[in-house]
């Protein structure tokens, strides 16, 4: 489990309007540059200063690889994360206000009390 | 001395700015009822004449992270940047620039440390919607210097609940002890129930309404010894899980005072959350 990384991702996404693109055109191959080149990178260190220890385990991988946003709930990465960022990738394809944000709800009614653990 | 000028509590709408703003067929049906509570409700900040606002509220992953992740963070800075690409692109919040208050900040970090609060600080702070929110909504000129103080309701392990009150009650005494003739502000905001990114979020009303009738009785009553006795950072996942941003409203509560009545008190219903507005007017900080 590195619900830190998969945090990660969604937040140095999130903050980037030319990744926030990139993902949603090309997730596999955003996750695969992502992980390979700026996972291990300390966000207020000198990229040489880089950590050496962080991967996504494959059921991260593959959810972040397939805007799998109910498997990302489960796995228990930070649920404002998830949203901000999966609003940015697809509320443009909606007509109604909040269609998207009322999907994402539905396609997680099978959750009660209590959720994944989010903790870090 | 500084006189606290008032105290006032609020939840954080980022939609409210688009919704008054809109015009024609793009504003909503709800908008101009929203204003009118607004501007009543920011008239209660205007009457109490502040020369410099003290605002609680709460990062959302923009400029603090995990891998340094502070519970309580007092900005010092001279000015602050405001708002983040994000907050453009999802509610529309215009970039804003804010004055600082170094000696406010200062003080504040020398005297919470002594009376037991490990503060962090920040000299260099992007401000983002807890804090632009209510500057929009209760002083839109945004013509009056601030001090930011970030609480951590997002990332666990989050402080107690009653950490927040304690903390609430040390920045009261804090700021009448400021050898100062100025008139401060303490505003602070949070959220009732609220879900964001589970299945109960962007419902008719608020995640539990049965939650928000009984924090708003709470905290326009000051009756902090309810609100701690039921809330817990357990219990607060049950409302929906972002409600531990209740927990900037509890240190309103320790703010205003034990039992302490607000004078303003409002709210609304809106479609996925409930908003509500307290104003507390301190007897010796009445403006007349």
């Amino acid at each position: 489990m590195s619900k830190y990384l998969l945090n990660k991702f969604l937040y140095t996404v999130d903050r980037d309007p030319d990744l926030v693109e990139r993902y949603r055109h090309d997730p596999r191959g955003t996750v695969e540059w992502w992980e390979a080149e700026r996972a291990n990178v300390v966000l207020n260190l000198p990229e040489s200063e880089r950590s050496t220890w962080l991967r996504f385990t494959d059921a991260e991988r593959d959810a972040l690889s397939s805007h799998d946003y109910v498997r990302l709930f489960e796995l228990g990465s930070h649920n404002f994360l998830l949203l901000t960022l999966f609003i940015a990738l697809f509320e443009r394809d909606y007509d109604e206000p909040l269609a998207f944000q009322r999907e994402f709800a539905a396609r997680l009614r099978h959750w009660t009390l209590p959720y994944p653990d989010i903790s870090t | 001395m500084a006189t606290v000028a008032a105290v006032v509590a609020s939840t954080h709408h980022p939609f409210y700015y688009r919704a008054s703003t809109a015009t024609g067929e793009d504003r909503p049906p709800f908008a101009d009822e929203w204003v009118a509570k607004i501007e009543a409700f920011r008239e209660t900040l205007t009457v109490s004449r502040p020369d410099v606002l003290l605002m609680v509220g709460s990062d959302h992953f923009h400029q603090l992270w995990l891998d340094n992740m502070p519970q309580f963070l007092v900005g010092k800075a001279p000015f602050y940047d405001a708002n983040f690409y994000n907050e453009e692109r999802e509610f529309g919040l215009p970039r804003m620039f804010l004055q600082g208050q170094e000696d406010l900040s200062a003080y504040l970090l020398r005297e919470g440390m002594d009376a037991g609060f490990d503060l962090a600080f920040s000299n260099e702070l992007r401000i983002d919607h807890s804090i632009t929110c209510p500057l929009i909504t209760l002083r839109p000129q945004a013509d009056l210097p601030i001090v930011p103080i970030y609480t951590n309701i997002f990332a666990p392990p989050l402080p107690q609940p009653r950490r927040f009150v304690e903390l609430g009650k040390t920045i009261r005494q804090l700021v009448e002890a400021w050898p100062s003739g100025e008139r401060v502000a303490i505003i602070g905001t949070g959220h009732l129930s609220l879900e964001l990114g589970g299945p109960r979020q962007f419902g008719p009303h608020g995640p539990d309404p049965e939650f928000d009738r009984k924090a708003i009785e709470w905290i326009a009553s000051g009756n902090l010894e309810s609100a701690l006795a039921e809330v817990s950072l357990e219990s607060l996942w049950l409302p929906g899980n972002a409600t531990h941003g209740f927990m900037d409203f509890m240190l309103m509560m320790g703010v205003a005072g034990e039992n302490a009545k607000a004078d303003h008190v409002d709210s609304l219903d809106l479609f996925h959350t409930m908003e509500a507005y307290f104003t507390w007017h301190p007897k010796e900080g009445r403006a007349l």
